[in-house]
């Protein structure tokens, strides 16, 4: 198998999960991107191991590092959204501004937030 | 590595090329579906399959092991881990119109030019290799059990550990605080 093929699938599967990253409101859509990004790299990890022929085989081994890590990260990270939703109320990552800079002129808060953030 | 013409090219594909692509492109259609999708409880029924059509990519690189590996962790217990946050989040079911933040055409862009960028160099670079798929698997739970107890103890221990910091860690910030006690 051309190694073209993995290589080129993992590179868009990780520009797709950045795009979620980007571009997701809530926080648990977002945290399903991240997981997209790791499953691209674990992608090209098997990919390189199988094409090496490494005799210590670390890319599938660190490729079960990396799933275990994912799963540890996913576990912090519902819980820290489950703590935010319960104190906030909600789990939308744009309304979490409370150690945003504070913006000069900040009389109508909504239209300039939805200005900056169109601009940024 | 070798001259273009040394490796097979890419008009004949083998038989585990045209799987691995056909299976590609569902696991794409699928990961894109979860990222765009507006109905929040389909993102996770989505990312189920691309998360399985991953496990099948690994079944076709010869990595049986990390296939399961996928399945179960993956498909099994974080896609449900994720279903269950939605409903503790009182995601709405049905379309909710804000899924998507302000700065979608930013995303766009950033995530079309990281894609260019990255097509472009990994063809390039890799237009030429070949991955040998002959003899034995390469990913077997034997061989994956070994290189694992033999040469990768000592991270793998550290990962337990680590494992542990976060479960307790998962426990101590969703347990409710007791009345009374401030933090």
């Amino acid at each position: 198998m051309h190694l073209a093929y993995p290589a080129v699938l993992a590179a868009l599967l990780f520009c797709v999960g950045l795009y979620g990253v980007l571009a997701r409101r809530n926080a648990i859509l977002v945290l399903m991107s991240v997981e997209l990004m790791l499953n691209a790299v674990n992608l090209n990890l098997v990919a390189f191991d199988v094409w090496l022929r490494d005799a210590l085989h670390s890319g599938q081994a660190l490729t079960l590092f990396t799933i275990a890590v994912a799963a540890a990260e996913i576990g912090i990270g519902l819980a820290i959204v489950l703590m935010v939703h319960r104190n906030r109320g909600t789990s939308d990552v744009d309304r979490l501004r409370d150690t945003a800079e504070p913006r000069r002129g900040d009389g109508d808060t909504d239209s300039t937030d939805e200005k900056a953030e169109a601009a940024a | 590595m070798t001259l273009a013409a040394a490796s097979p090219g890419f008009l004949s594909p083998t038989g585990v090329e045209v799987a691995f692509l056909l299976v590609g492109l569902v696991t794409l259609g699928a990961a894109v579906l979860s990222v765009t999708t507006r109905q929040l409880v389909h993102a996770a029924l989505w990312l189920v399959v691309a998360l399985g059509g991953l496990a099948v990519e690994y079944l076709l690189l010869t990595a049986e092991f990390i296939a399961w590996v996928q399945v179960l962790i993956y498909v099994g217990s974080v896609v449900v881990l994720l279903l269950f946050g939605l409903m503790l989040t009182k995601a709405p079911i049905g379309r909710s119109p804000d899924a998507d933040s302000g700065n979608r055409p930013v995303a766009l862009a950033v995530a079309v030019t990281a894609a260019a960028a990255l097509v472009w160099v990994v063809t390039d670079a890799f237009r030429t290799t070949w991955i040998d798929l002959e003899g034995p698997a390469r990913g077997s739970t034997g061989v994956t059990g070994e290189i694992l107890f033999q040469h990768w103890v000592l991270p793998f221990e550290a990962l337990s550990v680590l494992l542990l910091a976060a479960l307790v860690g998962a426990i101590v910030l969703s347990r409710k605080k007791p009345e009374g006690e401030r933090d």
